[in-house]
């Protein structure tokens, strides 16, 4: 590995970047300062040289095909970032008067209109950061929706076995009792073991649709009137929501609230793990209680409406991670619904294929076509061989191609989960599957090659064991001047 | 738009798959069919999507006016090196590094980060980041509530008051009990009142500077927390302080977090931003969301990986320390560039360089007849100005002026109507200070005049 940037460097290198203005004891009583500053200092082109060989270090859609299930790894415009570097957004202060901002209050004001419209609700709020970030909102939204009401002591939420694991989290964290759904032998949600569920205390139904399997939940509007005869809410993970852009509507579904993440589904780049953006959309009976400010209209003129008595408030310091935002309005503008609807279409048509390519080796356990992607299971290879989905995952990244999402959902052992997304030439897709099936012929035939692998990585597989026993005690989670990583 | 499907490869497709067509295939269940015409704008061509956007960013007046603006946002020097390496495409279009092996640059720069937090914070260990400033305070809070049981939080009123907001919205969920703080006439917290402070808490939180931009007695946050038995957590809305200030740990805190904006993020109109957090030893696994340890891999190198995964949703469900699933790495690596490209040096020439202009503003606008400064307290760069108009109006009549005039209180809290909170940065020019001064002078005699 490169050096840390904490091992290059020397004293005394270095700029200052403005002019000097005396050290900081000349304004501040020297018992209020550090006494030092132990930052390295480097010149412009270590930094440069660092970066960039980091940069070499990683996979990345801009270089690879990236098919990780349930991340919509699709590809990111530029335009988009155009967009959000107009200096007209990049220097706007959020205190700003309502009256200098009136662009990107626009933007955000056609935003949640173009969201509201799309996805079937009344109206969304832009603030949430992330889409674990909209859940806690939507549950929040729910539990004073309840309260209001007097019906706060319901406290049980039900969630499916296949959701993501940001649904039970977020319900707990407003103290609502996990109650996980058992999944059919078809892949979908059981309705009757849910109803037998339903009662007094059911608070809400998350529901991802479609589910992480791939597969339509096609009862789902039997799910949501029982949900609703039950008293309780329903709320839609938006997490797969590249499968049903101009297609369908999560409102005309029956859903009550929904996050979406702009950065999968509106093509909002993940930068490596944030930042993302998760509205949260709201049907008539729940929009009051969304957080603010919203964005309003008024005569032409565009405001922060602080009005809502029911709002939760605020979920985070500003108005919205409003240069992601900027990038999806972007990818809206250029789509329309039209072209929205016909990415869903390919997005639909890709995943089909590739399972359709890769069926025969790898068995895809639900016979129904998939929408935007498909598990399978490497489950009677590793049987046969010992080689397991981690080592095919494994196998694929010496082929410079990601590793599909793997031993999730739950259901599906030795599952792989396989998202092409919509941009992927066919040509792309035709590789993936034949180096797929090489790897699992190279298993068959020498399966310690497969566990061997990756040999053509910056690194290879790497013992996770030590850190995780180092790290419990706090070491090795940073560099430090005396033991190097400690 | 950016899709490559031919009409001859769509069809071959179909034909493997075995499905009749493409909205066959992707079609709902009957009767979830869209019937109604949805309201969205039709669709533009890239060159007339371009200027549609830039022209609404080109309305945006406020972001080209000289501005006074602080707040727990900061206007600051970016240098161009900074993001011509952070938001290289192999860092902006990947995944969160689960995969060790084809993420070790944005793992390694986790890790940086990680290391540079602990050292501006003097902290042990700090995560890979959080949304921003507001959400790390809830996130800190719920690793104090973690460790102590207690639903009970004591907090300054002068911590930023949109923290505080989104703390509450958090806390009527969660059936957090918020206690809070008087501050007094100098611009600093009541540590040692005792109304409502003297029973058990899960922590006492601090921010420093403050939101009036006082620097705080923290060592009273934490006195006091140490006889509620709760943690002391400290908070920093403007991270450049930390380049100059005493560390939170120095000062006792057991959590510092905060906005790391100031380094090298845009204003953005509000985000995205990178909050931090950090704290000592003990209360590693309490920390939410991901973090980045070194190891080696089989051959003995050095390598690192997302590690004490058992705290977070994905493996704990409802179990987890926090629902938080992405962080901001993007900004964080920004943030990470920013520092290693000013380093010590540009650091602490940047912030003393802060220091000099709030005092250069602060002198022209104590000069101001009927200008004073509100508190006799040391100050970063920003403070609160008492004007002898309505801080309001005089704000709305500067920015008739180009002036982005700084905060008027009374949007927070409403007895404070005659202050002004402003601020000055290493951006703030002489020329922008005195012509500041000299429409300020004039605003308020108009204002005068016209009462």
């Amino acid at each position: 590995m490169p050096s840390l940037l904490f091992e290059r460097g020397a004293p005394g290198r270095g700029a200052t970047f403005v002019s000097d203005a005396g050290a900081a004891a000349r304004y501040l009583d020297a018992g209020l300062l550090r006494a030092d500053l132990p930052l390295p200092d480097l010149a412009e082109l270590e930094v440069a040289r660092h970066f960039t060989e980091l940069s070499s270090r990683n996979f990345s859609v801009d270089r690879n095909f990236y098919p990780l299930g349930s991340c919509t790894m699709k590809y990111n415009p530029k335009l988009n970032e155009a967009a959000a570097a107009f200096e007209g957004f990049t220097e706007l202060h959020p205190f700003a008067p309502d009256a200098g901002c009136q662009g990107a209050l626009q933007l955000l004001w056609r935003m949640q209109r173009a969201l509201t419209a799309l996805f079937g609700m009344t109206q969304f709020s832009l603030m949430p950061a992330a889409g674990a970030h909209g859940e806690i909102t939507a549950m929040l939204m729910a539990k004073k929706h309840f309260n209001d009401i007097g019906e706060g002591a319901r406290n049980v939420c039900l969630v499916p076995d296949t959701a993501h694991g940001t649904n039970p989290a977020s319900a707990a964290m407003v103290g609502y009792r996990v109650n996980a759904i058992a999944s059919t032998a078809r892949g979908r949600i059981d309705v009757a073991a849910l109803k037998r569920k339903l009662g007094a205390d059911t608070a809400v139904c998350m529901m991802t649709n479609p589910n992480t399997l791939g597969l339509f939940e096609d009862d789902i509007v039997d799910v949501t009137n029982a949900v609703h005869e039950a008293g309780g809410l329903m709320y839609y993970d938006g997490a797969n929501a590249n499968a049903i852009v101009g297609l369908c509507r999560p409102g005309d579904m029956g859903f009550d609230l929904l996050h979406l993440n702009l950065h999968k589904t509106f093509s909002v780049p993940h930068g490596g793990g944030g930042p993302g953006s998760g509205p949260v959309g709201a049907n008539k009976k729940l929009a009051p209680y969304l957080p603010q400010p919203l964005v309003i209209e008024r005569d032409g003129a565009f405001a922060l409406d602080w009005g809502s008595q029911r709002s939760i408030g605020p979920v985070r310091a500003f108005w919205s991670h409003f240069l992601a935002v900027v990038r999806a309005y972007a990818y809206v503008i250029v789509h329309g619904v039209d072209g929205l609807r016909r990415n869903s279409e390919l997005a639909v048509l890709n995943a089909n294929y590739v399972r359709a390519a890769v069926k025969d080796v790898l068995a895809v356990p639900y016979e129904d076509f998939c929408r935007h992607e498909f598990v399978c299971s490497a489950e009677a290879l590793k049987k046969k061989t010992g080689v397991r989905a981690l080592d095919l995952a494994k196998g694929l990244l010496d082929a410079g191609i990601h590793a599909p999402t793997m031993y999730w959902p739950h259901v599906v052992p030795e599952c792989l989960m396989i998202e092409p997304t919509e941009t992927e030439t066919k040509a792309t897709l035709d590789g993936f599957a034949a180096t797929l099936r090489g790897l699992v012929e190279l298993a068959e035939a020498e399966p310690d090659a497969l566990r061997a692998m990756p040999l053509h990585t910056s690194v290879r597989r790497v013992d996770e064991a030590h850190v995780g026993r180092q790290a419990n005690k706090g070491i090795g989670l940073r560099w430090s001047a005396e033991q190097g990583a400690v | 738009m950016y899709t490559p499907h031919t009409p001859d490869e769509i069809r071959s497709m179909l034909d493997v798959i075995g499905a009749p067509s493409l909205a066959a295939l992707s079609a709902p269940p009957p009767g979830l069919e869209i019937k109604v015409r949805l309201d969205v704008p039709p669709a533009l061509p890239e060159a007339d999507a371009y200027a549609h956007i830039k022209a609404m960013a080109d309305e945006d007046r406020a972001a080209r006016m000289v501005s006074f603006l602080g707040a727990g946002a900061y206007r600051h020097y970016r240098p161009p090196a900074v993001g011509w390496f952070a938001t290289r495409s192999e860092f902006l279009t990947s995944y969160t590094p689960y995969q060790a092996e084809a993420s070790q640059g944005s793992l390694q720069a986790i890790f940086e980060w990680q290391t540079y937090i602990c050292l501006l914070t003097g902290m042990d260990v700090s995560n890979a980041s959080l949304y921003d400033g507001a959400t790390a305070l809830v996130e800190g809070v719920i690793m104090a509530l973690h460790a102590k049981g207690r639903r009970r939080v004591i907090i300054s009123r002068a911590v930023h008051p949109m923290y505080r907001a989104v703390l509450q919205t958090y806390a009527s969920g969660m059936g957090i009990e918020v206690v809070e703080l008087a501050v007094g006439e100098d611009g600093r917290t009541h540590f040692t009142s005792s109304d409502g402070a003297s029973q058990p808490a899960d922590c006492v939180v601090v921010q420093s500077p403050n939101f009036f931009g006082c620097i705080e007695d923290v060592p009273a946050a934490a006195k006091l927390a140490a006889r509620c038995d709760g943690l002391c957590v400290s908070v920093t809305a403007e991270a450049l302080a930390l380049a100059v200030l005493k560390t939170p740990r120095e000062l006792g805190a057991d959590i510092a977090l905060g906005e790391a904006q100031s380094f090298g993020l845009p204003l953005g109109y509000g985000g995205p931003y990178v909050g931090f957090i950090a704290c000592t030893k003990e209360h590693v696994r309490r920390l939410p969301g991901r973090l980045v340890g070194e190891t080696t891999d089989v051959d003995g190198k050095r390598a690192f990986v997302l590690t004490l995964q058992g705290r977070e949703q994905h493996i704990r469900r409802e179990l987890a320390t926090s629902n938080i699933c992405t962080n901001q790495a993007l900004c964080a690596l920004i943030a990470t560039v920013y520092l290693a490209t000013v380093g010590s040096r540009g650091l602490k020439a940047i912030a003393s360089a802060n220091l000099a202009r709030a005092r250069e503003l602060a002198g022209a606008l104590a000069g101001i007849p009927g200008f004073s400064l509100a508190h006799p307290t040391p100050y970063f760069n920003e403070f609160c100005v008492r004007t002898p108009v309505a801080a309001a109006e005089l704000a709305s009549r500067l920015e008739r002026r180009g002036f982005l005039a700084g905060l008027p209180l009374s949007r927070f809290y409403p007895a404070l109507g005659d202050l002004l909170l402003v601020c000055a940065t290493e951006l703030t020019t002489g020329q922008d200070i005195a012509a500041f001064a000299a429409a300020a002078r004039e605003e308020t005699s108009h204002a005068l005049a016209a009462i």
